[in-house]
């Protein structure tokens, strides 16, 4: 037994001498979360990198078996579903933990925009974020087509025909994203290089840079807590908080594995450049107020197509929470910007409103 | 005096020759980015497909096999097409593609009117857009009835 010690002394003096590992221990011991009544949103973020850590270990498994062309790729989704052990479970894991990572995502988002934690120092901490979310909402839209599915079809065709309808360079964009005039075999390679190679890459540069920043700044305790003195407690990082987190993903993992056994992952009908659009076809839930919108706007706006001004109006809306560090700066007299909270609550109730709508509604009415 | 003027001197040509160097460099460099930059960007644009050069085509169905008030997609080139006959019996093309977000759409009989699922937009049995948001009609065909066999052109 001794000399199991000894040994394992040694191995880790000797690998302490050469990567120096023990500045990040100190760096770990030092990490404190404050406690007060809006604790329980700082474990957002490490459930959505948890949700995100599933989703490449499936993804990497689903490259086993998956086969990116137009007249395998289905029949290779087909034969993981039916004939792979435990096949249909990696799929549908990696199907439901990207539906929860986003959902995750939505809350993490907004819990950080209506806590007022992006002031400065925290800006950039927010602008890596909003990036994050614009990328894994791309990672939504190219895996969704993957499977090569009929949904996926017409999904894919109308969401890069948006891109078409942006002024002057649209054509040009519309025929990048799909790789040709019309969404085909080349669009499927090339989502599958962005699903699998490009997205991973970036993900991976702005996420550590994410998590440095959020361990640089530390939490941001909100306003309203500042006002009244601050928080009084607070968690080391080390072990207490990660502990907590562990409960939350372990929590988490049993629920993507009950959803998973209990409703896997559909793969519909093969999709077919030659059919008619499904009678109900919808996007992912996710998309699903843009897709509403897009039925409501009526064919022209004043003299513009109704289509334009609605992709322009997400657009800036998107931009508007993107500089909310800028936007919700504090007033000359020093009282609070709320401007940019209305701004924010009034597209989370048009997200909800418009996601109901979409579900709610006839298709055909 | 004469000392100091070299030495100005020479830090003014030291920092000529800096100038200079890190001129050739950064030029060099935004070279070196630009043709990494150009074929990659080039790469990505996906060559130029040949457009199907047909002005017509002929469908593998005879007209007698379309009843009145149905429609049907066909191939004209690599874009779908719908073939409808009206309720009065009279045959019409239209390219299948909707003018709003490029769904293929579908004839409905239950309205009599060609429709698009994804975004419910209504078209006429001309083609045109008379509800929802497709903001064009739709590109009509010519169709040819030759003895047993449809011919459908490009309106010129």
């Amino acid at each position: 037994m001794r000399t199991w010690d000894r040994m394992a002394r040694d191995a880790s003096r000797w690998l302490e001498d050469r990567l120096g590992l023990s500045a990040l221990g100190r760096i770990a011991k030092k990490k404190e979360v404050p406690v007060h009544r809006h604790t329980i949103w700082y474990y957002l973020g490490g459930m959505t990198l948890f949700l995100f850590a599933i989703q490449v270990a499936t993804g990497v498994l689903l490259l086993f078996y998956y086969r990116p062309s137009a007249t395998e790729a289905y029949e290779s989704v087909q034969f993981l579903m039916t004939d792979v052990q435990f096949g249909w479970l990696i799929r549908s894991i990696h199907s439901w933990a990207s539906n929860l990572m986003i959902l995750v995502l939505f809350f993490h988002l907004f819990s950080v925009f209506l806590l007022r934690a992006y002031r400065p120092p925290r800006d950039l901490t927010w602008y890596t974020g909003m990036a994050l979310f614009g990328i894994t909402l791309a990672f939504g839209f190219t895996g969704y087509l993957l499977p090569w599915n009929q949904l996926a079809f017409f999904a894919t065709r109308v969401g890069t025909q948006i891109v078409g309808v942006v002024p002057w360079i649209g054509e040009g964009l519309l025929r990048v994203a799909r790789g040709g005039d019309d969404v085909s075999g080349a669009t499927l390679t090339r989502f599958y290089a962005i699903h699998a190679a490009v997205l991973p890459a970036l993900i991976v540069i702005l996420l550590g840079l994410h998590v440095y920043l959020v361990q640089r700044h530390g939490m941001s305790v909100p306003p309203s807590v500042e006002r009244e003195g601050g928080s009084k407690r607070s968690l080391p990082f080390v072990p207490s908080f990660l502990l907590r987190d562990l409960v939350g993903w372990l929590a988490a993992l049993a629920i993507v594995a009950a959803l998973a056994a209990y409703f896997p992952a559909e793969l519909g009908e093969k999709a077919d450049p030659f059919a008619p659009a499904p009678a109900g076809i919808k996007p992912e839930w996710y998309f699903m107020f843009m897709f509403q919108t897009l039925k409501y706007l009526p064919a022209h706006i004043l003299w513009i197509e109704g289509e334009v001004v609605g992709v322009a109006a997400f657009g800036i809306a998107a931009l508007l929470l993107f500089l909310a560090p800028v936007i919700g700066r504090p007033r000359r007299d020093g009282r609070p910007n709320r401007v940019i909270t209305w701004i924010g609550v009034g597209i989370i109730v048009y997200m909800i409103v418009l996601t109901i709508l979409g579900y709610t509604a006839s298709p055909t009415a | 005096m004469a000392a100091e003027n070299a030495r100005s001197k020479s830090t003014h040509s030291a920092s000529t020759r800096r100038r200079f160097v890190n001129w050739i460099l950064g030029t060099s460099a935004g070279g070196l980015v630009l043709s990494v930059l150009y074929p990659t960007t080039r790469y990505l644009i996906p060559p130029e497909a040949a457009e199907s050069t047909a002005s017509t085509v002929t469908l593998q169905i005879s007209p007698d096999e379309i009843g009145p008030n149905t429609g049907q997609i066909f191939r004209f080139g690599s874009r779908p097409g719908i073939l409808i006959r009206t309720p009065d019996g009279d045959l019409r093309a239209y390219e299948a593609m909707c003018t709003h977000l490029d769904c293929i759409v579908q004839y409905r009989d239950d309205i009599s009117r060609i429709w698009c699922a994804c975004h419910n937009g209504h078209y006429d049995l001309n083609g045109i857009n008379i509800q929802g948001p497709p903001p064009r009609p739709l590109q009509r065909f010519t169709v040819n009835v030759q003895e047993d066999r449809i011919v459908i052109g490009r309106e010129s």
